[in-house]
């Protein structure tokens, strides 16, 4: 029964995931931490730094993982092809008049719509993020700036920068 | 070629497709859009499997629609060139990396996380982490939002979602209601 569950939640989670990357983490907070409890605030913001970690995408990492808490091997398999199946399946459907949707009115608009609302998502992420412990106390603020000041100044890849942030963190929080 | 050649052939195509996406996957962190460049290179530089013109189609097309846009382009390329088969391949090989290092760490995970040095280095990352996120916020933003009109409609619905704790899929439906609304008419 948890399985079918694992795999309703994380096929629908795959179908709305518009935009891609970070604007999938409020529909996966929605359903896997505040409705189902399958994840904490805190286990959560550790899924996603382990995701930005480690490769591949960040939907992807989630199903793995949270599948795995839930129901071992088998769990993380069946979340895993669960968020790839609405993709895949509209991806193949799409392919066969390719020229029409990407000309279709319609489908442009609703694109075009899209837009505020994957911003949006994106924010509200770093918001609630925030709110579920990623920054406690002053020490954390100062990293937080000081790596948001480094990302806009730096050309430096965003993974040094978390490792850097990690072992700042290992060295000051002792 | 007889029939025993062209299901060797097939198995080669499949296996080079699979290789070629599990590379892509390997090598892609952070995901998303970092991949493209390296996606665009193997498909369509150096194996010729995809001609430029095609891989630009698949990637608005992977854009466009829900889901990882690696998954979307697997499957798009990995259709263009063996079917449904090579799109099963393909993503398949794409996700491997990930989903076997997820599931490492996942299996160790639980006996780490509670020592100390772990937990000092997610104090320190997970700052790190929402200063990445305010960062693409701004650079989305600035890419996707061209009018005043979409600006105001992401802070209302940024309101929705942060204190009226609308559902992510309300939001996402509401704005594309809103993108039929005020589009252009045919």
């Amino acid at each position: 029964m948890i399985l079918l569950k694992l795999f309703l939640v994380f096929a629908q989670i795959g179908l709305f995931a518009f935009g891609g990357g970070y604007a999938i983490l409020p529909l996966i907070e929605k359903e896997i931490v505040n409705n189902l409890h399958w994840l904490t605030h805190k286990e959560f913001l550790e899924v996603v730094t382990i995701s930005q970690l480690t490769p591949g995408p960040i939907a992807i990492n989630a199903a793995t993982f949270v599948g795995y808490k839930v129901g071992g091997v088998i769990g993380s398999l069946i979340a895993t092809v669960s968020v790839c199946l609405p993709p895949v399946i509209l991806v193949l459907i799409v392919v066969r008049f390719l020229k029409r949707f990407e000309t279709n009115i319609w489908v442009n608009n609703v694109l075009k719509g899209l837009r505020p609302a994957v911003v949006a998502l994106i924010a509200s992420a770093a918001y609630s993020l925030v709110r579920g412990g990623g920054i406690t106390e002053i020490k954390g603020l100062i990293i937080g700036i000081a790596s948001f000041i480094i990302l806009r100044t730096r050309k430096l890849d965003p993974i040094l920068i978390l490792i850097i942030a990690g072992i700042v963190g290992i060295l000051i929080y002792q | 070629m007889d029939k025993r050649d062209s299901i060797k052939s097939k198995f080669e195509l499949a296996l080079s497709i699979f290789t070629v996406f599990f590379k892509i996957g390997a090598f892609t962190w952070g995901g998303g859009y970092a991949m493209l460049p390296l996606i665009k290179n193997e498909v369509v530089e150096k194996r010729k499997w995809i001609t430029s013109e095609d891989f630009i189609d698949g990637i608005a097309v992977s854009q466009s629609l829900p889901g990882p846009i690696a998954v979307n382009t697997a499957t798009f390329v990995g259709h263009k060139l063996c079917g449904k088969f090579g799109a099963i391949v393909a993503v398949t090989g794409a996700i491997l990396p990930s989903t076997i290092s997820i599931l490492v760490i996942a299996m160790f995970f639980s006996r780490f996380r509670e020592l100390t040095v772990v937990q000092n280095f997610f104090k320190g990352a997970n700052p790190a982490i929402i200063a990445l996120i305010v960062s693409a916020v701004i650079d989305i933003g600035k890419s996707a939002l061209k009018r005043y009109r979409e600006f105001v409609i992401t802070l209302i619905l940024l309101f929705l979602l942060i204190y009226l704790r609308i559902h992510p899929i309300l939001a996402i439906v509401i704005s594309a209601i809103l993108g039929i609304v005020f589009g252009e008419k045919r």
